[in-house]
């Protein structure tokens, strides 16, 4: 074969990605060997690492939270919800404007904390809850056999109209979240250093992870879901009604969503109307990440995600010599979607899913 | 013999696709009935109509009296209508008790289910010793067997079975097949649609033949097994 030919026979694409995986693996060596032997950048101690690494678990946390909304609708409509982020804003805004800042307001928020978080929990989670279910009741079932497009179409129409409906309702100015001053401050466990509000959400986004897992394996309409999931026909033929099983996913991945709207104005101690957007949007690269329609991928995109969002800047890209790497975690996380995309479309623990659906 | 189902004139359509042309057909209690006929006959169509996952546009199925298509296919179970489709459509990811236990979905009587599953393990063994794998794994028998088990959880009176025999070796097919003569002396009415015309009229009383869309023949199955046609065309003799 002479080597005209065996030019001829590469496929370029194949060699350009080569390029770029090098390029990908030189640039993050590069940066962490930089940033840990030759001091660039910011020189940062133990216990800022630990703070970058925990904050980004936290923060994970959230994203997990918020991505089980969108990987459990994929999981039984194959449908991407952009209207997601607008379930998690709708219970923000609403706990804190109709019950948190009341509370606040009258002294209860201290007197009685944990039963003031109970409050404005219960008031988020049905807020989203039925915010999802109208959404999905009026905007996507009648779309059921609809082409895919029409649907996608019609949650980022949603997305908008929840947005400026939350706007009309409430105004648009950032509103406070009261956080009681039980939760203020830092607390030491096993001689980690954490903000309370850190801990708490790493805490509750966890348990609420095991327990939505327990269910969707365990409960009779978990499985119900899980066989919807599979096959609509077959389903209904178990004498599942179909309807009610994907009305059921919206509203868990709802009640996901408002637990999470809490646990975010603990963390940030603001609500306003467009808090919805950008949360969404890295929840679904969060559930991206894991294998979208896996709930422990959601779950392991959503740590890993919070994770390489806090850490990556200072470590990567200090030692790459970016300026103002910490302003760059948006940047981390997207550029980390589209590798993914790029070499493993399936995400971290995904099957194959265009195979199976095709 | 009291009748069971009927479906009076059924007419259906895949979008434009006249794909029923007036399908009239009976299953008395206690028979196996077989519906045979080549490929895009009209025969999947048929059960989907049966079991309400499709229309008809004009006529009815209608079961002991009862218009089907007034309930959506997810009341049907609970009627005592159990299906299991082409292809078998085995819940993939669920285990193979889980599959079980889908099949009793509308249940509520736990100890009469764990009883029916010991029962399906008894007709089945090799379900038995792979309960709690995941039915993706299981082999096409395995899972063919599974599908009929998940069907037999309801307690159906009437079993639909929509070419059992697909893509098994013939020593498997002969297994199934003694199976459903098994599950109808059992006291379940069954409704085979087959194209392996051979083995579906050995263990039917009855039968039908559709060809596009319409029913060209109906009689005993042992009239239909000397029939010339069906020599001919589903028999392969000549």
């Amino acid at each position: 074969m002479t080597l005209s030919q065996r030019l001829r026979d590469i496929d370029w694409i194949d060699v350009w990605l080569w390029v770029f995986r090098v390029v990908i693996i030189l640039g993050v060596v590069i940066g962490i060997t930089r940033k840990l032997f030759f001091g660039a950048g910011t020189t940062y101690d133990s216990s800022d690492w630990i703070d970058f690494f925990i904050s980004g678990l936290s923060q994970g946390g959230l994203y997990a939270l918020i991505a089980l909304g969108y990987t459990m609708v994929y999981g039984v409509l194959f449908m991407i919800n952009f209207a997601h982020g607008e379930f998690f804003m709708s219970g923000a805004m609403a706990s804190t404007y109709l019950i948190a800042s009341t509370l606040a307001a009258s002294g209860f928020i201290n007197e009685q904390p944990i039963l003031y978080l109970v409050l404005v929990t219960v008031a988020a989670v049905l807020t989203s809850m039925g915010v999802s279910l109208l959404t999905e009741r009026i905007a996507y079932r009648p779309l059921r056999r609809a082409p895919r497009l029409v649907p996608l179409i019609t949650a980022i129409g949603a997305s908008f109209f929840w947005q400026y409906i939350f706007r009309g309702l409430f105004g648009s100015a950032v509103k406070a979240f009261p956080v009681p001053t039980i939760l203020e401050g830092r607390v030491n466990v096993f001689g980690l250093d954490f903000l309370k509000v850190r801990l708490i959400v790493i805490i509750v986004s966890i348990l609420a992870l095991i327990g939505l897992y327990l269910f969707v394996q365990k409960t009779k309409t978990g499985k119900s879901i899980r066989a919807v999931a599979e096959d609509k026909d077959v389903a209904a033929l178990m004498g599942i009604d179909v309807d009610r099983a994907i009305a059921t996913t919206f509203a868990i991945g709802a009640m996901m969503a408002g637990i999470a709207a809490v646990l975010w104005g603990l963390v940030f101690k603001q609500v306003i109307f467009s808090m919805g957007f950008v949360p969404g949007i890295k929840a679904f690269t969060a559930a991206v990440l894991g294998g979208i329609g896996s709930i422990p991928g959601a779950a392991l995109g959503g740590f890993f995600l919070g994770v390489i969002e806090a850490v990556g800047p200072p470590l990567i890209l200090e030692g790459l010599g970016a300026p103002g790497a910490h302003q760059l975690k948006d940047v981390t996380a997207f550029l980390l979607l589209v590798l993914v995309l790029i070499f493993r479309p399936q995400g971290i623990i995904g099957e194959r899913l265009a195979e199976k659906k095709a | 013999m009291t009748t069971m189902l009927e479906l009076n004139d059924v007419h259906a359509y895949y979008g434009k696709i006249h794909a029923l042309k007036g399908i009239s057909l009976n299953v008395a209690k206690g028979e196996i009935v077989t519906l045979i006929g080549g490929n895009g006959a009209g025969k999947t169509t048929t059960l989907r109509t049966i079991c309400a996952l499709m229309r008809p546009t004009s006529g009815a199925a209608m079961l002991n009296g009862e218009n089907l298509s007034n309930y959506k296919a997810s009341q049907l179970a609970a009627k005592g209508v159990a299906m299991v489709p082409e292809g078998r459509g085995v819940f993939s990811r669920m285990t193979v008790l889980e599959n079980l236990e889908m099949g009793a979905y509308h249940r509520n009587d736990k100890a009469g289910i764990l009883e029916d599953i010991e029962h399906i393990y008894a007709l089945f063994p090799r379900l038995k010793e792979r309960r709690g794998q995941v039915s993706g794994t299981l082999s096409g028998g395995e899972q063919q067997m599974l599908a009929m088990g998940r069907a037999m959880m309801s307690r159906p009176s009437l079993l639909l079975l929509d070419e059992p025999s697909m893509g098994l070796a013939p020593v498997l097919v002969e297994a199934i097949f003694s199976t459903v003569e098994e599950i109808n002396r059992q006291g379940t009415t069954i409704l085979l649609v087959e194209q392996n015309a051979l083995m579906a009229l050995q263990i039917a009383s009855r039968g039908y033949v559709l060809q596009t869309g319409e029913i060209v023949l109906s009689d005993s199955a042992r009239a239909l097994q000397r029939n010339a046609m069906v020599q001919k065309v589903y028999l392969g003799i000549e």
